[in-house]
């Protein structure tokens, strides 16, 4: 469940600072944290521009954390009974096929794999041009009575997984509602927190976390860019 | 975007987002709760002119299912038969704070003229005898539905093509979107300028039918026939009416359109419009999600350039 999450540290966000506790996840992942202090920019270059790029999941990494989830999930919802993945897109969407297939691989397990896409219920529309909408794909079996998983790559301010929340409640009820994100980076502005999280990543609100992916972007990686502006 | 009043000017790019935004709408038809919190707060004003319940009501359930208040301003009965002008009227709706202006009027031009009178985004639904986007707009989105395509397919436009914005704002999308557009009609309903027009006109629909992959049938409009323009409706339905004989010719996966409202018997058989191939239906259902991927488009975001993500 994307629970109210009292009194988790996350939740103070000074921002400016970078250094924000780590939310108490009892599934954490199991690797090092990374420090947020720059090491110079290592691999890949992306398009961001300005400042400094480092890698912070390889490929490889990028592949065992997934893993880990998807025996996760197994774990925590026995077996993956009742349970439907369902991605945000964009980069939600190939993650949720990801872990799909690791589950399968694991337990022999086929988990109906759908989107969500919950731009029409963001509470920042008018804030912003206009977002082109994405696809939603609820699977033949619906979300009535099911475990519903939502997948994203990032989890920042928690507003994406609200308005899918809300997005979702248009499709039924499920029996429960998860959250599986590959990075969590904090700076939460609801009371939000994964279930299943693929790397804690402690940053300051003026870098940016970028996820790389093979199916969207033709490679595996997570990156950290932070900007040098004032 | 901030106004959608004509598809002449409509670009590629933006003819495509709306497609592609109204195949996304068309989803939350199929999702057990239809309405969307997306424009919640914002004002859709309807102001018809002329009447138009099929239009009138597309709009506002396209409005409603994205939360938005939608009031019905009709010309009957309101302030517009007493006198006033369409600049007071339009200071009037902005005054009341309408974020959108859906307008259908019998003079051409008008909503181009409103679109400079008010904050607001303008939508032209039908503006006399020049344009009616919304409904190409849902003729195209129903076409690539249903054939997977626009570019390359042949079109036929049959009918009172002087009269019909439907034609006109069609040719201009359907040529945009790739497709080769043909008109057919007595020479007396082709407008004077069809030379500068991007199509075929031909007067013979028996010999264009096997090559078309969609024939769209208009309705001769009688409300708008000062002159003789045909020596009898017998005549006319006998050369230009879509009868079963005539939809034989037609290629086996072609479709047969009708933007509505038909007049049976007149330019189509009943048999042909309720045949499979006929899409007078899905192009009503159609309509509402290309009219919400219209409001969404205009009235969803800040108002500044829409994200290129």
């Amino acid at each position: 469940m994307a629970s109210a999450a009292q009194g988790d540290p996350a939740r103070n966000t000074t921002g400016r600072t970078g250094r924000t506790a780590r939310p108490r996840d009892e599934l954490r992942a199991g690797t090092a944290d990374v420090s947020s202090t720059p090491t110079g920019s290592e691999g890949l270059t992306g398009s961001e521009g300005l400042g400094i790029t480092r890698t912070v999941l390889s490929a490889a990494d990028m592949n065992r954390v997934v893993s880990r989830m998807a025996h996760q999930v197994l774990e925590k919802t026995s077996g993956g009974d009742g349970v439907v993945l369902l991605g945000i897109p964009t980069r939600g969407v190939p993650l949720a096929e990801r872990l799909a297939r690791r589950v399968a691989a694991v337990e022999g397990v086929t988990l109906p794999v759908g989107s969500l896409d919950p731009t029409m219920y963001r509470d920042d529309l008018r804030l912003r041009g206009v977002r082109p909408l994405e696809v939603t794909e609820i699977p033949d079996c619906g979300v009535d009575g099911m475990v519903v998983v939502l997948v994203d790559d990032v989890l920042y301010s928690g507003r994406t997984v609200r308005a899918a929340l809300d997005a979702l409640s248009a499709y039924g009820r499920p029996r429960a509602v998860q959250l599986a994100v590959l990075v969590d980076r904090g700076h939460r502005e609801l009371p939000i927190r994964a279930d299943y999280v693929g790397k804690n990543m402690p940053t300051s609100r003026r870098e940016s976390v970028a996820v790389r992916l093979r199916e969207v972007d033709g490679a595996d990686a997570v990156l950290i860019v932070s900007s040098d502006a004032p | 975007m901030n106004h959608l009043l004509s598809t002449a000017d409509l670009k590629l790019d933006d003819a495509l987002l709306v497609l592609d935004t109204a195949d996304r709408m068309a989803r939350v038809a199929d999702a057990p709760v239809r309405k969307l919190p997306t424009l919640r707060g914002r004002t859709v004003v309807n102001l018809f002119f002329e009447d138009s319940t099929r239009t009138r009501t597309s709009f506002e359930v396209a409005a409603k299912r994205l939360s938005a208040d939608v009031i019905n301003f009709s010309a009957r009965g309101s302030s517009v038969s007493k006198g006033e002008s369409l600049k007071d009227t339009a200071q009037t709706l902005e005054a009341m704070g309408a974020d959108a202006v859906v307008c259908r009027h019998p003079a051409s031009g008008a909503p181009h003229r409103l679109a400079s009178w008010v904050r607001g985004s303008v939508v032209n639904a039908g503006d006399g005898t020049h344009e009616h986007p919304t409904q190409a707009l849902l003729d195209a989105f129903t076409i690539r539905r249903r054939l997977g395509r626009l570019d390359g397919l042949a079109v036929t436009i049959v009918g009172d093509v002087l009269h019909s914005r439907v034609a006109r704002s069609n040719v201009w999308l359907l040529t945009t979107l790739g497709a080769r557009v043909t008109v057919v009609a007595p020479p007396t309903l082709l407008p004077l300028g069809i030379s500068g027009w991007p199509v075929e006109v031909s007067y013979d629909l028996e010999s264009v039918l096997p090559k078309s992959d969609v024939v769209m049938m208009l309705r001769v409009q009688r409300e708008r026939m000062s002159a003789a323009f045909f020596p009898t409706e017998r005549e006319y339905s006998r050369r230009y009416g879509l009868d079963a004989d005539r939809a034989a010719l037609m290629p086996e996966h072609a479709l047969v359109m009708h933007p509505g409202p038909m007049v049976r018997g007149m330019e189509i058989a009943s048999s042909v419009a309720d045949s499979p191939r006929s899409t007078v239906v899905e192009q009503v259902a159609n309509g509402v999600s290309v009219r919400m991927a219209v409001l969404y488009l205009l009235l969803g975001g800040s108002g500044a350039e829409r994200e290129s993500s």
